[in-house]
């Protein structure tokens, strides 16, 4: 008797053909394109739209994408590991809850809660209100670069508890409790059991934060006041003012390639190769 | 194999045929295409309610965008409400139809002011919707405008709270205008002066935004912003220390119209709408909603007085011997675009 389980897979087949190869080769197309290609009859290949990029204004603009989604990640780590590591320690009636907690903003729209950071942040917001009702002076928060960093690391913090935390509640117990009768203190129990552990975690984590991160264009929008282009700023730009598909198309390829590398990197670094706590 | 095969073709058929079906309603629907806050909503429910049809409605913030979307026609939109300049850019690639008059009697309330206009001399395709111009709203006890002057929107005094238009036309138009130039220009030197001009301006800049700028000047955060009129009246009637200065080098005159593009499949019903919002009643309804301009000879005798004695909204006549109406450049818009990306990436 064959087994026919596989067949539920289809769909997701399909839908993976549909929605994700399709409009991805439809993007390789455009980037190796030019404009002046309408139909199978007129197409022309060029690498034209990859060199426009290789042009300082472009590049700066992708470093400082890359340099702000970088401290985003640093930060959500440095916040999100804690964070895990206590959830995952908590009583488990409280643990729920506190999960809970974590995932309840996702609820809401994303872009709704940015606009609420504009409420919080602006110049007569309620951060600066409550500032000058002290007598302290007031601060410009709202369109700045660290506005930016700020509404990434709010959004994003999530996507790296989750992972860690993941990890971390997997932990043998075993295995620790093996440390405590070795003598191993809290430090070296940390320093070389917890965390290689929960490296694989991290490492999802840090994948999971720095992808939205250096590609959203929302955030930068509303809470940089346009000033700091990201490269998602760019594409988007490209496509949806300048009209030029083709090499908003090409940044995203590039975009793409660097993603899968910092991805391939990370790889390297994950010790666990069972798969553990990563995403995929 | 083939079993396998037959199988994704059929579930590829099914999902195709969820995805195209929705179309064999039997009632017709009108695919509309205008401004972010540029109409009375409760007007497509009438409408709707009126002729039995469905009203599909969608928004843009800038006509550069509005041109992409009507261009790249994943929706077949049957009208459209955008900017003369665009307008201009569109007949002459063949994107818009002529209209039948015949079906549109209420044209005969538009003021002739604002017929035989350089984007469309002839009267053929576009109906007038409201006009305007630009300036600067400012804050009365924050911002002196005795200079009355684009210069305004430089002085380092106001650093970090001063608003620009996320616009590349309208933006470029002030700093063309300052320097003394056409907001028109096609000469690559006088643009890249304004290229330098707006870089020069950026340190200086709040945010750079489209539609947003009133609420932020409504709630004081910011002293100054370059704003379209009408977003300018619906200001200041919320908040009495604003007002709105036209710089004296000169100003945008700007008509939006409405058209009906190509691409559209039902053009009678396209043009009902746009006699549906020629009526007096119409117009006076978005006149609460959009606080523009209008063009229509009726409604403005029953405007009210204040409306009335506002320059924003009743612009004065020798401010408008000095404003400019933009112009299609033809293929150095894609100059404009070039140098507006490069000052917004530097």
């Amino acid at each position: 008797m064959k087994d026919r389980t596989k067949y539920f897979a289809y769909p997701y087949v399909l839908w993976i053909i549909i929605f994700i190869v399709f409009p991805s080769f439809l993007v390789l197309l455009y980037s190796m394109t030019t404009k002046e290609s309408n139909g199978l009859t007129t197409i022309q290949f060029t690498l034209e739209n990859f060199k426009k990029f290789f042009n300082p204004l472009y590049i700066n603009i992708l470093w400082d994408s890359i340099y702000l989604a970088a401290i985003s990640t640093v930060i959500c780590l440095l916040l999100g590991y804690p964070a895990a590591y206590i959830i995952s320690k908590a009583h488990l009636s409280k643990r729920n809850t506190l999960l809970f907690l974590c995932i309840l903003p996702m609820w809401m729209n994303m872009l709704l809660r940015t606009y609420a950071w504009m409420t919080i942040l602006g110049n007569n917001g309620i951060i600066n209100n409550l500032l000058s009702f002290l007598g302290l002076p007031t601060f410009n928060m709202l369109y700045t670069r660290g506005a930016t960093v700020m509404g990434m690391v709010y959004n994003f913090l999530p996507f790296m508890i989750l992972p860690v935390y993941t990890a971390l509640s997997k932990m043998d117990i075993g295995i620790l409790e093996a440390a405590d009768d070795l003598g191993a203190n809290k430090y070296v129990k940390f320093r070389k059991i917890i965390l290689p552990l929960s490296m694989p975690g991290v490492i999802s984590g840090i994948i999971m934060v720095f992808m939205p991160a250096v590609s959203t264009f929302i955030i930068p929008q509303l809470l940089g006041g346009n000033k700091n282009m990201m490269i998602g700023n760019l594409i988007e730009k490209l496509f949806i003012l300048n009209g030029d598909w083709n090499f908003g198309s090409s940044i995203s390829i590039i975009m793409m390639i660097i993603i899968l590398i910092a991805m391939s990197i990370m790889n390297k670094f994950d010790v666990d190769k069972e798969g553990g706590a990563r995403l995929w | 194999m083939k079993r396998k095969l037959i199988l994704i073709a059929a579930v590829l058929c099914i999902v195709l045929i969820a995805l195209t079906g929705c179309s064999k309603d039997q009632t017709q629907t009108l695919s509309i295409l205008n401004y972010d806050i540029y109409m009375d909503k409760s007007l497509l429910n009438e409408f709707e309610l009126k002729y039995g049809v469905k009203i599909k409605y969608d928004t843009y913030s800038t006509p550069e965008e509005m041109y992409i979307k009507a261009k790249a026609g994943a929706s077949n939109y049957d009208l459209i409400i955008s900017s003369e300049y665009m307008i201009e850019r569109m007949i002459n690639e063949g994107m818009i139809n002529k209209l039948n008059f015949d079906n549109i009697p209420n044209y005969k309330y538009i003021d002739e002011t604002f017929k035989n206009q350089p984007y469309d001399p002839n009267n053929e395709y576009a109906v007038p919707y409201f006009w305007g111009t630009l300036g600067i709203l400012y804050n009365k006890n924050n911002v002196d405008a005795s200079s009355d002057s684009w210069a305004m929107l430089w002085d380092e005094n106001h650093s970090q709270r001063i608003i620009m238009m996320d616009s590349q036309r309208d933006s470029f138009g002030a700093a063309l205008k300052l320097l003394g130039y056409s907001m028109n220009t096609v000469d690559e030197k006088e643009l890249d002066e304004a290229k330098e001009l707006l870089i020069k301006q950026r340190p200086l800049i709040m945010t750079y935004i489209t539609d947003g700028a009133p609420d932020i000047m409504v709630n004081e955060e910011a002293d100054m912003a370059l704003v379209w009129s009408g977003e300018a009246v619906s200001a200041m009637a919320e908040n009495e220390n604003l007002d709105f200065v036209i710089p004296k080098e000169g100003s945008n005159i700007w008509i939006d119209a409405m058209f009906i593009p190509a691409t559209t499949k039902n053009q009678e019903l396209a043009e009902k709408f746009i006699d549906f919002l020629c009526t007096t009643e119409a117009t006076l309804r978005n006149i609460d909603e959009v606080w523009y301009s209008t063009v229509h000879t009726e409604a403005i005798n029953e405007v009210d007085e204040e409306l009335l004695n506002n320059p924003a909204f009743n612009i004065p006549e020798e401010d408008i011997e000095k404003m400019e109406m933009f112009r299609d450049p033809k293929e150095f818009i894609d100059l404009y675009t070039e140098r507006w990306t490069e000052m917004t990436a530097e």
